[in-house]
């Protein structure tokens, strides 16, 4: 039931205080009629007798509290839906910004979505095949995963993303897949640069993009994620695609929800984040998976900028305890001229071990990773000892490391944006970058693997 | 007459005119009736948790009290179960309702149609108090369910008798005092937020076995007692509890997803019924229950979750057992209190927490312990590990340090450790067990007097590697003497070839105690017979060229069943050095 009011009272950035109502449901939807008569949306925060406060998802600019019409439409948030939509861009509410017209929809569906039933689960174990050695050798991703970019400004995850977006597959078979965007905030450069890349590819028939740019509204920011996610469940889960969602930039996402809690006056967390954006995110990130008795399936990539490169900044570190794995961007390999610039060490793959192996990618896959880690990481902590002591201070041991870690660095890391590689080639690249160490070291090898693949090459 | 909602915030709703609220009681709120527990109360107003969404819920709608407290149902069909945070089946759900989880749903926890044969064990005319036996239930094929006096009632037994049962159905008479008469049925019901009660607590001394070897050898964890793992995203928390909840010879353990990822309470669901339990052989689901409040799931519910999880951890020790209870992670439940304690305006504590929130955690990890159950005179005990998930990883934060203050195991996780692979990441300079010197007797008898003297020795020499890498930092490895620079390669040895575990690795994945002694045993021997040699001026190089180090480092690769390649490990290490000293002598 619609109920209409001409009772707002108070207006504070985001926030719209409605009085003298009656029967207003928690999280309804609602819609703010300006003088012009033109439409803002927003959703009940709070709701008591004589009194609501509505959440805008569209800027407060322009409203007049006095001659403002409140209508509470008597239900959640929905988004419309059709399998029309591939190929169309939108914007922060859902609604169309290309010049192809309105969309008939075949399906409503609440943006908020519930929550996936842990036992209706089914555990992602399809390896994607991305191209990219660090990811697929050392950070394998599969399908149903949420794996972030941590990255920092002026880095390029937009590259890696696109390189990634465009070249995962899995072995063996065709399926359907879609990618879907949504864009928080970013530049439209940075907007652009995703879209030309996947018309160049002809991905774009299989993409919906969703996109706020740097001067859109902030507090559409909000919605945003949640229209895209309720997309990709629709895509995954009632069409039966594989589905990739880009998100990016959390960071932008987050910088919303914090303006919220400010102007509501909660008492805030760290670094000013309200203290439920742990519950908030993993609203988001949950939305990735794979259902029993489905065949699709939703993969995550969103993309945060840390603030000042720290990873301990509220947006990453509660991010990285709900996502499964993040690939880290670093400066100082960036620096060097590596790309992609991805941080092997701090990064992770939390599905991994199911993801590969005999039959999924190689048998060795598994031993090789953590050997490669193990010999990286040690290369690393060595040259950081020569920094400071010079190399004579080295064992020569030690030294082999340092040797292993640049080689590392150039050859398995270092690919570039455009060159794509099969999990073999990465594979028989991690033991040719091996064979610089002597045997002894090999300790996380078993003993079969090192005389089937090192034997050969040796 | 039903109350009247006043308010809604998200998970908090206000409600006025409750015929006589009480504080803990259970609710049912709204036209579509979603569960709720009262929690405040002021005046004429009752504060109210809700453990579901309220999207939809108004002011204006109905809430209707049951009179009851937040409970669980105990009774046989515990185990295997998934649960929410209020025990709802969540596999039940599922089949019935579909992959999303909905709302205002109620389905029976344990099946009231499941009929199943019990055995009396008790006689009409006994004596008998709250806790006792009546009798039994094979549940699974490893786990005997023990039908009890329920904890609150005692008197004389007027009738029982073995037969065939569901759940609800009437298995004997009991009189009280009163000579009140009260049914007894094979499953009754308990408050969540109130501890069993027990005969009498006892001090823990015997160890609750992981097959993790720096938890068993190095920080080892008795049964009944509490251990804390604290560490940043990505450490290693969940794959220690995982670990846990598979090797530690618990006869039954009770998994809590609190505010984690689906996908973690999937992976149990699917590998479980798949992995035998090394002691039975029968699969490890027959002595394991799951809760899982995943994060996107309600905050409330998350709330409760860790309490629906200890109260049943709770009753499998009333019936005599060794019970281990996991809770994964302790910290989402924390940040569940503060976010309901300030949708309440509650005066915030340190970093928004709620000001009662120390003595909350206590009241959790004091429900662990070994104690005397009033069912048996035999000691059953309830261990518990808590994950803590820090912000940054940084132990001040309020929840690590109320944990610190409960806990008597401190397992802490090192990103670097982490970073560089080493797993699992449990720093051994920073970890703590204060049960290890209790246990003293134990590894006497069952593994060997040397236990405690060599973990002494192995924790040493990584003490000392700790301040020679300082010295190395500073002037470089050349300023070391050959001894110092041993120490340094044994203690990369114990690192790798001993700590170093892979989860993942079908051997490795779980040592017996008598593997993780000798294994430990041929490292230090390694050290002393090459402590020997230096000191009659071998070159160090030469000591560490022997190829006997390989098979040190492949040592835990060796399966429980060839544990006798390990003894031989022990006899290369000597003849190697042997052979050292008969070449120089000729030479
Ligand atoms: N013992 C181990 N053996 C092998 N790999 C391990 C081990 N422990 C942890 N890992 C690796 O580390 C990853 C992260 O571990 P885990 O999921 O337990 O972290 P966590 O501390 O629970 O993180 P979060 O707080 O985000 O939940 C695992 O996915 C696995 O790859
Ligand atoms: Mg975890």
């Amino acid at each position: 039931m619609i109920k209409e009011y001409k009772s707002a009272t108070g207006l504070e950035g985001p926030l719209m205080i409605v009085e003298g109502i009656e029967g207003i449901k928690y999280g309804e939807l609602t819609d703010v009629e300006l003088q012009d008569g033109s439409i803002r949306r927003g959703q009940v925060l709070e709701t008591s007798e004589k009194r609501a406060l509505v959440q805008l998802f569209e800027s407060s600019q322009g409203i007049s509290t006095s001659l403002a019409t409140v209508r509470f439409l008597g239900r959640g948030m929905t988004t419309s839906l059709t399998r029309e939509m591939l190929g169309r861009i939108f914007n922060g509410v859902g609604d169309p910004i290309d010049d192809t017209g309105e969309i008939i929809p075949e399906k409503h569906m609440d943006i908020n979505g519930s929550p996936i039933n842990p036992y209706s689960r089914n555990f992602p174990s399809e390896f994607i095949q991305t191209g990219v050695s660090a990811i697929d050798g050392l950070l394998t991703l599969v399908r149903g995963q949420k794996l972030p970019i941590f990255s920092g400004s002026g880095l390029p995850h937009a590259q890696l993303a696109a390189q990634i977006a465009r070249q995962s597959k899995t072995l063996g078979k065709a399926e359907e897949f879609a990618v879907v965007f949504a864009a928080m905030g970013i530049t439209f450069e940075e907007a652009n640069f995703f879209i030309d890349d996947l018309r160049k590819t002809g991905a774009i028939e299989r993409s919906i993009l969703y996109i706020n740019l740097a001067n859109d509204p902030v507090i559409e920011r909000i919605a945003i994620p949640r229209v895209a996610l309720t997309a990709a469940e629709y895509l995954a889960f009632e069409l039966d695609m594989h589905v990739l969602v880009i998100l990016t930039d959390m960071t932008n996402y987050c910088e919303a929800l914090r303006e919220i809690s400010a102007a509501r006056k909660e008492v805030p967390g760290r670094r000013g984040y309200p203290g439920y954006m742990y519950t908030d995110l993993s609203m988001l990130y949950e939305r990735a998976g794979r259902i029993k008795g489905k065949s699709g399936s939703i993969t995550q990539f969103p993309i945060l900028t840390m603030p000042e490169d720290d990873k301990t900044h509220p947006i990453p570190d509660l991010t990285g305890y709900i996502t499964e794995g993040q690939v880290f961007l670093g400066r100082d390999i960036h620096r060097k001229g590596i790309l992609p610039p991805i941080n092997v060490l701090p990064s992770l793959s939390r599905l991994m071990q199911k993801g590969i192996g005999e039959g999924k990618t190689r048998e060795d896959h598994a031993d090789v990773a953590n050997q490669l880690f193990a010999a990286y990481a040690k290369g690393v902590e060595s040259r950081e000892l020569a920094v400071v002591l010079g190399e004579a201070a080295l064992t020569p041991i030690d030294r082999i490391y340092v040797k292993f870690a640049e080689q590392f660095e150039q050859k398995f890391i270092n690919q570039g944006f455009e060159e794509n590689r099969s999990i073999d080639e990465t594979l028989n690249l991690g033991w040719k970058l091996l064979t610089i160490l002597p045997r002894t070291e090999l300790k996380r090898i078993r003993n079969e693997y090192i005389d089937r693949y090192l034997g050969e090459k040796n | 007459m039903a109350g009247k909602i006043i308010k809604v915030s998200g998970p908090l709703v206000v409600a006025r005119s409750l015929e006589n609220p009480m504080m803990y009681e259970v609710v049912k709120v709204g036209e579509i009736g979603l569960f709720g527990e009262i929690i405040g109360i002021n005046g004429d107003e009752a504060s109210i948790q809700v453990y579901e969404q309220t999207e939809g819920v108004g002011p204006g709608e109905p809430v209707v009290n049951t009179g009851n407290q937040l409970s669980v149902e105990l009774g046989p069909g515990l185990i295997k179960q998934i649960y929410d945070g209020i025990q709802r089946p969540l596999d039940i759900i599922s089949n019935k309702y579909g992959s999303f989880i909905a709302r205002g749903i109620s389905e029976p926890p344990i099946s009231y149609e499941t009929k199943w044969y019990f055995t009396a064990t008790a006689r009409p005319g006994e004596k008998l108090r709250g806790g006792q036996r009546l009798g039994y239930v094979e549940e699974t094929e490893i786990v005997r369910h023990w039908v009890m006096v329920p904890p609150n009632l005692s008197g004389e037994l007027l009738d029982i008798s073995s037969g065939t049962y569901t759940v609800k159905d009437t298995i004997g008479m009991l009189k009280d005092s009163f000579d009140e008469k009260h049914i007894l049925r094979l499953a009754h019901k308990w408050p969540v937020r109130q501890g069993r009660p027990f005969k009498r607590k006892i001090n823990p001394t015997i160890p609750l076995i992981t097959g993790q070897r720096v938890l068993d050898t190095f920080f080892p964890l008795a049964k009944g007692g509490s251990a804390c793992i604290p560490g940043p995203f990505g450490s290693g928390k969940t794959v220690v509890q995982h670990q846990l909840a598979k090797w530690a010879d618990a006869e039954i353990i009770v998994y809590v997803g609190c505010g984690e990822r689906g996908n973690e309470m999937t992976d149990v669901l699917i590998e479980f019924p798949e992995l035998k339990d090394p002691k039975s052989g029968r699969p490890l689901m027959e002595r394991t229950i799951l809760i899982a409040n995943t994060s996107n799931m309600p905050v409330a519910a998350r709330e409760a979750s860790v309490f629906t999880g200890i109260t049943l951890a709770e009753y499998y020790r009333d019936m005599g057992y060794n019970v281990a209870l996991m809770a994964d992670s302790t910290s989402r439940w924390a940040e569940a209190m503060r976010e309901i304690s300030g949708r309440l305006e509650e005066m915030p504590g340190e970093e928004g927490y709620p000001a009662y929130l120390a003595s909350r955690i206590s009241e959790f990890y004091e429900r662990a312990g070994l104690v005397i159950p009033f069912g048996s005179d035999e000691e059953a005990s309830l261990s518990v590990i808590g994950a803590v998930s820090p912000p940054g990883g940084d132990l001040s934060d309020p929840v690590v340090q109320a944990t610190l203050r409960e806990v008597r195991v401190f397992w802490g996780l090192d990103a670097k450790l982490a970073y560089a692979r080493h797993f699992p990441a449990i720093n051994w300079l920073s970890s703590y067990s204060l049960y290890s010197d209790l246990m003293n007797n134990f590894y006497n008898k069952e593994v060997s007097e040397l236990w405690l003297k060599n973990r002494q020795t192995a924790l040493r020499i990584l003490q000392e590697e700790s301040e020679l890498e300082e010295i190395v930092r500073l002037v470089g490895i050349d300023a070391l003497s050959p001894k110092d620079r041993l120490t340094l390669e044994i203690a990369r040895s114990i690192k790798e070839d001993f700590l170093h575990q892979n989860a993942f690795h079908e051997v490795d994945t779980y040592t017996s105690l008598k593997k993780q002694f000798l294994m430990l045993e041929s490292i230090l021997l390694f050290f002393e017979l090459a402590m020997e040699a230096i000191a009659s001026d071998v070159p160090l190089d030469l000591i560490l060229e022997q190829d006997v180090r390989e098979e040190i480092a492949r040592m835990k690769y060796h399966p429980e069943e060839e544990i006798d390649k390990i003894k031989a490990v022990q006899n290369s290490i000597r003849n190697a050095f042997d052979e050292i000293k008969t070449r120089r002598a000729s030479a």
